[in-house]
This record gives C-alpha cells, structure tokens and sequence, in this order.
C-alpha cells in the first residue's frame, strides 16, 4: 500500500483512539466516583443519606440534608441576583446596543468570565463580607458575621452573570430578523417586539442557559467556601451561614483517609454534583443545540 | 404619551442600568484586587520563597507558588494541545458534518466543560490512590489536563466549523489524502488554536479546587514530578484564611499576580481574534 494511504489510515485510527477515550472520560468518572462512593450505601439508605440533618462523620452520621439545603439557598439566590441583569443586558446589546458600547462590553464579560473563582472569593470576603455585617444585616438581625448564604449568593451571582449573558445574547441573534421587522411594521414597539416575540420565541433557550447556570452555580467552590461560614446547619435566613457541598468535600479532603466511611461520604458528595450537573447539562445542551440548528 | 412608549423607555433606562452593573462589577474587582495587592506588594513576594516563620508573619514570598503554577499551566497546556489538535481535526475532516459520532463528542466535551473541577480534583483523586500515587506535581499536572482538555477543543471546534469546506475540496482535488490537509487546516484555524490556547490556560491558570485534592501544596519548588507543588490560587486562599495580619496581605499581592496573569491573557487574546486573522480566507 502507498505510504500516504497508509499515514492518512494510521492517523485516523490514533484520532479516533483520541477522541473515544476523551468520550470515554463522562463514564469513567461517573464509574470512578460511584465504585468509590459505594461503601456507604452498605450501612445507610440513600433517603437517609439525603433528608437526614445529622452530620457526624466520626460516629458514622452522614445527613446531607444541611449541606444539599446550602448549595439550594446560594443557587437561588445567585440565579434571582443574576438573571435580570443578564436578560436586560443581553437585550440591549441584541436589539439596541450600538457598536461603542459593545466595543466595552464584550471585553468586561470576557474579564468577568476569566477571573478566578479565588479572586471572586477575595473580593466577596473583602466587600461583600463586610458590607453585609455592617450594613445591610443590622437593618434585619441583631447580628451576622456577614459570612451568610446571602455573601454566598451575591458572589456566585457575579460569578455566572458572563455565562449567562453571553448565553443569552447568543440565543437572542439566533432569532430572524424578518420576525422582528413583522412585529414592528405592525406598529408594535421595540419593547414590545422583544416581550411578545423574541422572549417568547426564545423561551426554551432562556430555560437551557438558566439550567446551565444552575449547574456551574451548584459546583462552584473556592469561592462559596471563602465567604459562606462553612456551618453545618440548615440556613433559617439570608444572613445564616450554610455549607454548600462543594465547599464541604474542599474543606476535608485532607482528613477524609482516616476514615474509610468518611471517605466514602465526600466521594458520595461529589457524585452527586457530578450527576445533577450532568443531567442539567445534557438537557440544556440538547435544547441548545436544537434552536442553534432551527434558526440556520 | 401612549402607554406603550413609556413601557418602552422604563425598560431602556433598566437596560442601561443593567449593563453599567456589569461594568461595576469589574471595575469593584479588579480596584478592591489591585488596590489591596499593591500596597502588599514587593520584590520580595515574587522573588523568594516562603523563609523560616512565614505563616507567622516573618520574611518571604511566594515563588514557590508562581512556580508551581507555571509547572502545571505549562504542562497541562502542551498534553492538552497535543490531545485536543488531533481530536479536533478527526471532528471536523475525517468524520461527515452529519455524523452520529462527532454529535455524540461535541455534546460530551460540553457536558465535560460543565463539571466543577472539584469533582475533577476527586476523580483525579481517585485515580491517584488507584495508582499508588501521592499528591504531587504529576497529580496536578493529569487534573488540569483533563480539566482544559474540554476548554481547548470546544474553543478550537468553533474555529474549526467555520472553516470553508471548499479548501478541503480544492487540497484533495490536488491528490492530498485527508490527513495531509492538516497543513491548511492548522495554518486557517491557527488564531482560533491561539485564542483556544490562551482561554485554557487562563482556566488552568486560576483552577483551585482539583489541584487541591492532587497537586498539594509545599513551600519548596518541586525538583520532580513526584514531588507535591504549590499554585497560586491556593496560595491567595491558604494565606486568606491566616489569623495573622502581615500573611493575609501576602494573600492580596498573590491574589494581584493571579489577577494581572488573567488580565494579560484576556488582553492578548482580543489582539489575536482582532489582527492575526489576516491569513483567514473568507
């Protein structure tokens, strides 16, 4: 056979090698993380291991009801800080937004998108902290620390607002020209066309970003941990402190070998992250990649 | 007025005020970053390594970290362009733009760019005690690879679609065979690779969670790869949660060195897409 053919085969069959092992990394940490997990269905139900509050790993009490409750509190209130102003921002580039300020807004969401989750976590315990311990919080509460699921939530806030708005601005160039020209030569406004056709039409991908933002909230860690309190209990308000499970499984890595059981418990924590985050992502994605191919 | 048109200029003003939030943020950031780092900073911090006492407030700097950091970035970024160049191109010359397969992979890559590198760190950890290994550089080094191995082929992927199908036709109607059209591609795509190179070690560059569960930390540079090295995002985090005051700054002048890397890279960037697309036919 002729060298060329046999170079162009043999490369192909390295790149496919390549791209299947890379396919094959999805299963081998769901396998990895789930074979290491096992141990502690052994001694506990998963219902227990999920609605129980008692978390005392050295008696072999593991409850993560306190810790899944943190990680809810923080999500939510990241994505009510967040979502207005990605949706608001993302509109005005599409339908209104003039080159000039575009020219300024891209690269801020690039920066905001690149920063290190550890520097948002230096900025949240150096202003945010305080902010709420001595601002906001007396105003409510007789007292806070200021490291509440609130600090968490504005920070992780901050953190997917580039995400989602980039996704947004994405989805609303997606929607044809010709609908906007319709709405409008109907006598609708700008606001209008947007409210009734390009919000409505894009509906669908509006929920796959939200989904995909929940998902990079639900995992983020360096950050939440920085400003979060780190408290084993089930947050009352917005100025209690909570644990978010990533937070948790950081925070104890090093002692975890000690315990086998404990070992098991973390490992368990970060395969539910890895499996919550990888429904939500393949929904959304799927949804995503359907309007991409609907409007080309 | 009719009801419609002052719907309408509610809504602009909240625009506005929405898209000067963003702006806000970034500049709280990167001013709180800057102007608490700076007065932190000096020679010392970026030239020395951690002395006798350090984490009590004693002289020092954080070298150890800055080279830690470089280890792993440089590493993980050549194993992950020579992971991801290839696996790009099989994507887009070697399988058909409908294919079962290449759908299947640009899904996975998405989902595996959605996964927290916390649980990366875990696995990684898994696997490290699967193979006997301790924390270390090594460690470090696989983590982060998996990690921006998704980052670098999505990016590439989108460059790579773009590409004119017609280049292909016009080097195989020449009597190249698929593989031999590496040369046109990779010279058409080479500011996206440059762009996707640069996206990838700003992530690798500010990753904390998976090193920490597999790279260690050490005050000493590492010698080899079996030994455990330092990064700086850990080194902001470890020296942000010191009681004592001369160590927390020192937490602000790493967190300024991470900040500048991650500026500089999101600067350079921009200049590529913008003037080095020059040799892009359209």
């Amino acid at each position: 056979m002729d060298l060329r053919i046999l170079k162009n085969k043999t490369a192909g069959g390295v790149m496919f090698f390549l791209t299947v092992m890379s396919l094959m990394l999805v299963f081998l940490m769901g396998m990895g993380l789930f074979l290491k997990s096992a141990p502690i269905f052994e001694e506990h139900a998963l219902g227990e291991l999920l609605f129980s509050s008692n978390w005392k790993p050295l008696k072999g009490e593991f409850g993560f009801l306190p810790f899944l409750v943190g990680t809810l509190w923080v999500t939510g209130i990241a994505i009510v800080l967040s979502l207005p102003v990605a949706l608001l921002t993302a509109i005005y580039l599409t339908e209104y937004g003039d080159r000039r300020v575009k020219k300024y807004v891209f690269p801020a969401l690039d920066i905001l998108a690149g920063l290190p989750s550890v520097i948002y976590g230096v900025w949240g315990t150096l202003l945010i902290v305080p902010w709420i311990s001595e601002i906001l919080a007396p105003r409510f509460v007789e007292f806070s620390t200021g490291y509440t699921v609130l600090a968490g939530g504005i920070v992780l806030g901050v953190m997917i607002l580039p995400l989602l708005t980039s996704l947004f601005i994405e989805i609303f160039a997606s929607v044809p020209g010709q609908l906007r020209e319709t709405s409008m030569s109907l006598g609708a406004t700008r606001w209008q066309t947007i409210k009734k056709v390009v919000l409505r039409k894009t509906f669908p991908g509006i929920l796959a970003a939200v989904i995909l933002a929940v998902s990079r909230a639900f995992g983020e860690t360096i950050a939440v941990l920085m400003v979060c309190g780190n408290m084993p209990q089930i947050p009352r308000s917005l100025f209690d402190s909570a644990y978010p499970l990533p937070a948790l499984i950081a925070n104890n890595y090093g002692e975890m070998l000690s315990l086998p059981d404990y070992e098991a418990a973390l490992m368990f924590a970060a395969l539910m992250l890895f499996v919550v985050i990888l429904l939500f992502n393949l929904v959304s994605r799927a949804v995503l990649y359907r309007i991409e191919k609907s409007f080309i | 007025m009719k009801f419609k048109f002052i719907e309408e200029k509610i809504f602009k003003v909240l625009m506005y005020m929405a898209t000067l939030t963003v702006f806000g943020f970034v500049l709280s950031i990167v001013w709180t970053v800057a102007s608490k780092g700076w007065n932190a900073m000096s020679w010392d911090m970026i030239t020395k390594l951690p002395g006798g006492g350090f984490y009590i407030g004693k002289e020092g700097g954080f070298l150890n970290a800055i080279a830690g950091s470089i280890y792993i970035v440089g590493a993980s970024t050549l194993l992950g362009l020579s992971v991801s160049i290839p696996v790009v191109f099989y994507l887009n010359v070697y399988l058909k733009k409908r294919s079962k397969l290449a759908y299947a992979a640009r899904l996975a890559y998405d989902v595996l760019f959605g996964i927290p590198s916390i649980v990366y760190g875990a696995f990684g950890f898994t696997l490290m005690i699967y193979f006997g290994l301790r924390t270390s550089l090594l460690g470090g080094i696989i983590v982060v690879t998996l990690l921006i191995i998704p980052v670098f082929i999505r990016s590439m992927d989108e460059a790579a679609r773009q590409f004119p199908r017609e280049i292909l036709d016009a080097a195989y109607s020449l009597g190249a065979t698929r593989y031999e059209t590496i040369r046109v591609v990779l010279r058409q795509i080479a500011p996206g690779i440059a762009t996707a190179t640069l996206l990838s070690i700003g992530r690798a560059i500010g990753d904390a969670a998976g090193v920490m569960f597999t790279a260690g930390y050490t005050d000493s540079i590492p010698t080899s790869l079996s030994q455990p090295a330092a990064t700086l995002p850990l080194a902001v985090f470890f020296q942000m949660s010191s009681p004592v005051k001369e160590v927390q700054e020192r937490a602000y002048a790493a967190a300024l060195v991470l900040t500048l890397i991650v500026l500089a890279l999101s600067v350079a960037g921009r200049i590529i897409t913008s003037r080095f697309s020059k040799n892009k036919l359209k």
